[in-house]
């Protein structure tokens, strides 16, 4: 462990001493691979209002990383900076880079974004309702030849068979699950490097959210990266290798998920683990049992 | 009944004429959802190109010369103005197209001064004859043709890439541009087309038993908005139901002024605004136009 924040890390480490609970793992530990998302000091603005400040964040090819935070934190602009839909919201990247596959995204408009293989689910999965749901695949596959749109077609309807019989309906009556599975395979068709995902569970029913999370975890296995911006700390934390916490635009906490979901400061803050457990002092081994007990809690919430 | 006969086939050439102006008001709605107002100016300008350029290069050469020229008017105006015009509502852009054709039309207007310029065209005032019924040949041809261009864009906005693309823009803009569609390239697109349908659109409006193109062409192209309006302004089908609709009302109003003289002159120019205020109270949507489908 190393508490040096290197350039193209994990962002601003926090020492042990300022958090409860085990301390973060330096973000040395997860430098990112050749080809993956690399941001780096990342100041955000709308208009005059700073969104996002100094951010530093990394997501290795074939990854999933996952972002937490509470409404407001800047999420959604993190995501917004890396796809290029910042304008849609009269915001700007003011310094800072983003890239992908060593290639810088900041200052690329949202369309060449999709070619270079970042491809962002919206949050309220904002599918075309007017459009049928072969329609809404058809308009994923939009800068794709026909070849490849058939191939990622035929992922996608093994991946969500529903919308293969739902093909011909419109998308605005589909359940909110199932625009979820519409809104992902949507994206999937225009066969991403890397996928962003904003609140894919949002409003979603437990079984359904678990279901998505299942999906997350295929779509990876397939060997597409994942940025996954949940409120669902635990679903995120269970889903990612690395964890980033933003707080007031500020990455205030990151490393690898496993350490993240054990560290008293997330436990109580994002998984509403309460108060008996988050008592003892900075760096306390809990202990086998107390362990045992804790992933037990962890499941539950996942499931 | 030869009379009623005659009108009807009158109206609804004319109609298919309104239909196709109303096509364009659909193909930049489809495309943006903005409501455009330059589209009497597009169309216009075409008509003047092809009044201009047909002595001397021939009407078929002028009337391309004419269609790419409204075209590149309507490139030229989401380029330079509309999408420079960084307003949130699509409501502001509407009243920005307003001011734009004002501008064109002013100048346009100026241009042909108080003549009457003829289009050249090859059907000149022959007729056809159906039985009773007595027809303009380019009346036939208006019809034919715009039957022809609204069943090509209905299958286009279904089936091809651009269609789909177009939709997607209008519906959300943020989350097409997240599927990788070029948003700048699919409103200049649909510009340019409805330039162009502006320019075929103005062909028939000022050919027989219309003397030519004068100054209030124009005006005669803004009958075709409530056209666009009453079939739905994100309807393919809508812009050929009201096109027909607004067409037959006006011919079959005109033709019997003198039997509603009681409802005072100038009925058939006012017949389609009636139209159109009834169909929206009881359709607010148009008669084809989309609702926006929720889950109950």
């Amino acid at each position: 462990m190393s508490g040096e924040a290197g350039p193209g890390t994990g962002g601003p480490e926090i020492e042990g001493a300022e958090i409860e609970g085990p301390q973060i793992a330096a973000p040395g530990a997860a430098d990112p691979k050749a080809g993956g998302l690399e941001i780096r000091g990342l100041e955000v603005r709308y208009g005059p209002v700073r969104a996002l400040r100094g951010v530093h964040l990394a997501v290795p090819r074939g990854a999933v990383a996952a972002v937490l935070g509470a409404n407001g934190a800047g999420k959604t602009t993190l995501l917004r900076a890396v796809s290029g839909t910042l304008r849609f919201h009269r915001g700007a990247i003011t310094s800072g880079t983003v890239a992908f596959g060593g290639s810088r995204l900041d200052g690329v408009p949202a369309a060449a974004v999709v070619r270079r293989g970042v491809v962002q689910v919206p949050e309220g999965r904002r599918v075309f309702a007017r459009m049928t749901v072969a329609e809404n695949l058809r308009a994923g596959a939009l800068g794709v030849p026909g070849r490849r749109a058939a191939a990622a077609r035929e992922r996608v309807l093994e991946l969500f068979p529903v919308l293969a019989e739902r093909a011909h309906q419109r998308a605005g009556l589909l359940s909110g699950g199932e625009q979820q599975m519409l809104a992902i395979g949507r994206a999937l068709m225009a066969g991403p490097s890397l996928l962003l995902l904003d609140e894919p569970t949002l409003g979603l029913a437990p079984l359904m959210a678990a279901r998505i999370a299942d999906t997350v975890r295929q779509i990876n296995a397939q060997g597409t990266s994942v940025l996954l911006v949940e409120q669902n700390a635990a679903m995120a934390l269970a889903l990612a290798e690395r964890a980033y916490v933003l707080e007031v635009g500020e990455v205030t906490l990151s490393g690898p998920a496993a350490e993240l979901a054990a560290s008293d400061e997330v436990r109580r803050r994002y998984l509403g683990i309460g108060a008996p457990e988050t008592d003892r002092p900075v760096g306390t081994d809990p202990g086998p049992g107390h362990e045992r007990h804790e992933r037990t809690r962890l499941a539950r919430w996942t499931a | 009944m030869a009379v009623f006969l005659e009108l009807l086939v009158n109206g609804i050439s004319v109609g298919a004429v309104y239909a196709l102006i109303a096509l364009g008001f659909v193909v930049i709605f489809k495309a943006t959802e903005v409501v455009n107002f330059t589209h009497a100016s597009l169309l216009l300008a075409g008509g003047y190109v092809i009044a201009r350029l047909h002595p001397l290069i021939g009407f078929w050469a002028a009337l391309a010369a004419g269609i790419a020229a409204a075209a590149l008017v309507g490139a030229l105006v989401e380029f330079l103005i509309l999408r420079r015009a960084h307003v949130g509502s699509r409501g502001v852009l509407a009243i920005v197209t307003i001011g734009v054709d004002i501008l064109l039309t002013t100048e346009l207007t100026r241009r042909i001064g108080t003549e009457v310029l003829a289009l050249g065209d090859p059907w000149g005032d022959r007729v056809l004859r159906l039985g009773p019924v007595t027809v303009a040949e380019t009346r036939v041809v208006a019809l034919a043709v715009a039957a022809t261009l609204i069943v090509a864009f209905l299958l286009a906005f279904k089936f091809t890439g651009w269609g789909v693309a177009m939709r997607a823009a209008a519906e959300d803009a943020e989350t097409a541009a997240l599927m990788g569609v070029r948003l700048g390239r699919v409103s200049l697109s649909a510009w340019a087309v409805a330039g162009a349908l502006a320019a075929v659109a103005a062909m028939f409006l000022c050919v027989f038993p219309t003397p030519g193109l004068d100054r209030g062409t124009a005006a005669a192209a803004m009958k075709a908005f409530p056209a666009a309006i009453l079939g739905g302004l994100d309807s393919t089908t809508g812009a050929l139901a009201g096109g027909l609709i607004v067409g037959v009302t006006e011919t079959l109003m005109s033709g019997y002024q003198s039997e509603l003289a009681f409802l005072g002159r100038g009925i058939g120019d006012a017949a389609p605004f009636l139209v159109m205020i009834v169909i929206l109270l009881l359709r607010p949507s148009g008669l084809f136009g989309t609702k926006e489908p929720a889950r109950v």
